[in-house]
């Protein structure tokens, strides 16, 4: 059951990345000024070699040949050239991505961490002026835009990963508090605790156990979360990151840059939610 | 109806007839360049100060907020249509068709929000006229927006396909597109309408994470987006408060929305 499930997520993994690197191909070769290239400007060329940078960039005029050779490449661990920054895209991708990923990990650390305490002390206390008080803390972080956040990083001069973690606090806090106010209100939770059992062995036998499987699910939702903030994030607080590389290398209209960045990332956002219903499904099979 | 949504409404009201009068209350148009003012601090003319190349903050904040409130519920229109009728229709069709549909809802859905954004507004001209940029960004929202609403709209759509109503308008020889229109679509209105009112806040600060970005709304044409980029250059908070109006107002408006929404919400889930 497991291993069907594991397949069931690889081959839609595998077809979700084809379909959208198909799309992202055919939105590239369609996009306005596709054929452009700056170099046939220049005065000093001749219509000879003008014609010649034509014929170069024509095998890429048929969308399946473009995708076909991209595959091909791919494949071959060579993911083609960035026209901006005049470097292979596996190199940059390479050079840039460890930062991504201690960013985004250190951020959904700090976010769950912080979630996880704020709706436990909610949900333990129950004295609804701090219940509010959170939900009001958390409810204007959501009502920020992430781009203000990373410049309010900027200004006070706090860590990236932490303008990632306040992107990403409310979001995870509203789950955690609602699934444990949910987990508390069950009638067995109440005859834990008149039977005498303590808080803490309440919290770790019966109610994270129950809320577990959803927990999990938000873990998948909250990777996305944070890999859409690390653009702003590392955009405006000057960090060489995948996000930075994907906003510069949309002010400059790299398309293959930028093709190649949306397709890692959906392949990282798709791994999160599979492994977190992979893991979800292997916690509710041992209940059972 | 709480003491809170009441003043979310006030508030909501308040803004938007604001910044519809933007004509009447401004003191000068959105471009409008006092070159002997440049970055001039709060005065009795200009009440929020003048940008860097002198037009009136104040006025901009107006045509801004006019901007952003006028045309987020107009992409917000356009991805609720798009989610009836990709949403709506796969439920009602069922089978295949709607494990098409949400094949491609899903991998709109894989995709972290802000990145698909930017990709796709990447694909389009970067150096297009200020009325242009403003159509382009909201369009993009809305042709983008609809993919959640639409997994909401087919599982409601879905579950209506099997209801006792549905089988009679059959059974009286009402088909397609009629039974559809006539009996569906009627019946997915709350959520559609839910769906509509959730989606503005989304797009309201999508827009201005894209204008800060430097990929939204072009000058001289303002927006929340354009009017929050000012806060890339300040060193500290104390320095220009003034220049923090923006956000307060998008706070303000987004906090009033998410009030106003709080039952619409549980709706739409």
């Amino acid at each position: 059951m497991l291993g069907w499930r594991i397949t069931r997520h690889a081959v839609a993994i595998l077809a979700t990345i084809l379909l959208g690197g198909l799309l992202s191909a055919t939105l590239v070769r369609l996009a306005p000024g596709f054929d452009a290239d700056e170099q046939q400007l220049d005065p000093r060329l001749s219509a000879e070699s003008v014609r010649t940078l034509r014929e170069s960039r024509a095998q890429e005029h048929s969308i399946f040949r473009f995708y076909l050779r991209y595959i091909n490449g791919a494949m071959h661990g060579e993911l083609g050239m960035s026209h901006s920054l005049s470097q292979p895209v596996g190199t940059l991708l390479r050079e840039r991505a460890p930062l991504t990923l201690r960013l985004v990990a250190l951020g959904l650390l700090l976010s769950w961490s912080v979630a996880m305490a704020m709706a436990l002390t909610s949900a333990w206390l129950r004295v609804s002026a701090l219940d509010a008080l959170s939900t009001i803390v958390t409810g204007t972080f959501l009502c920020i835009p992430a781009a203000v956040l990373a410049l309010l990083s900027v200004l006070w001069n706090v860590p990236g990963s932490l303008a990632i973690a306040l992107i990403v606090l409310p979001r995870v806090y509203r789950y955690w508090r609602n699934l444990l106010a949910k987990a508390y209100s069950l009638p067995h939770i109440t005859t834990a605790r008149a039977k005498g059992l303590g808080e803490l062995r309440v919290l770790f036998w019966h109610v994270i156990p129950m809320a577990a499987p959803q927990l999990l699910a938000v873990a998948g939702v909250s990777v996305s979360v944070a890999l859409g903030a690390a653009i702003p994030v590392e955009a405006l607080c000057g960090l060489a990151g995948v996000g930075q590389l994907a906003w510069q290398a949309a002010l400059a209209r790299d398309l293959p840059l930028l093709m190649n960045i949306t397709i890692l990332v959906t392949l990282v956002t798709l791994l999160a939610h599979s492994g977190a219903d992979v893991i979800g499904h292997m916690l509710r099979s041992q209940e059972i | 109806m709480s003491v809170f949504r009441k003043l979310a409404w006030v508030a909501l009201l308040l803004v938007v007839g604001v910044s519809m009068a933007a004509n009447w209350l401004a003191p000068a148009g959105y471009a409008k360049q006092y070159r002997t003012q440049p970055n001039a601090p709060p005065t009795r003319q200009h009440w929020l100060g003048t940008d860097e190349v002198g037009r009136d903050r104040f006025a901009r904040l107006l045509y801004g907020t006019r901007i952003s409130l006028l045309l987020a519920p107009a992409a917000a229109l356009i991805s609720t249509l798009m989610a009836a009728l990709v949403g709506g229709l796969a439920g009602y069709l069922g089978g295949g068709w709607a494990r098409i549909a949400m094949a491609v809802t899903d991998l709109f859905l894989s995709l972290p929000w802000l990145f698909l954004l930017i990709t796709v507004r990447a694909l389009m001209p970067l150096n297009v006229s200020p009325l242009a940029s403003v159509l382009v960004t909201f369009l993009m929202l809305g042709m983008l927006g609809w993919t959640s609403a639409a997994r909401v709209l087919c599982a409601t759509s879905a579950s209506l396909r099997g209801s006792g109503f549905l089988l009679q308008a059959r059974a009286s020889g009402i088909r397609g597109v009629r039974l559809f229109g006539v009996h569906v679509l009627p019946n997915l209105t709350p959520v559609l309408y839910a769906q509509f009112w959730i989606s503005i806040p989304v797009f309201i600060l999508s827009e201005a994470n894209l204008g800060i970005l430097g990929l939204g709304v072009a000058e001289p044409m303002p927006s929340w987006g354009s009017l929050l980029k000012e806060l890339e250059g300040l060193v500290s908070i104390g320095e220009e408060p003034w220049k923090f109006a923006p956000l307060i107002l998008l706070v303000l408006v987004v906090t009033s929305f998410q009030l106003v929404l709080s039952n619409r919400e549980e709706m739409a889930a």
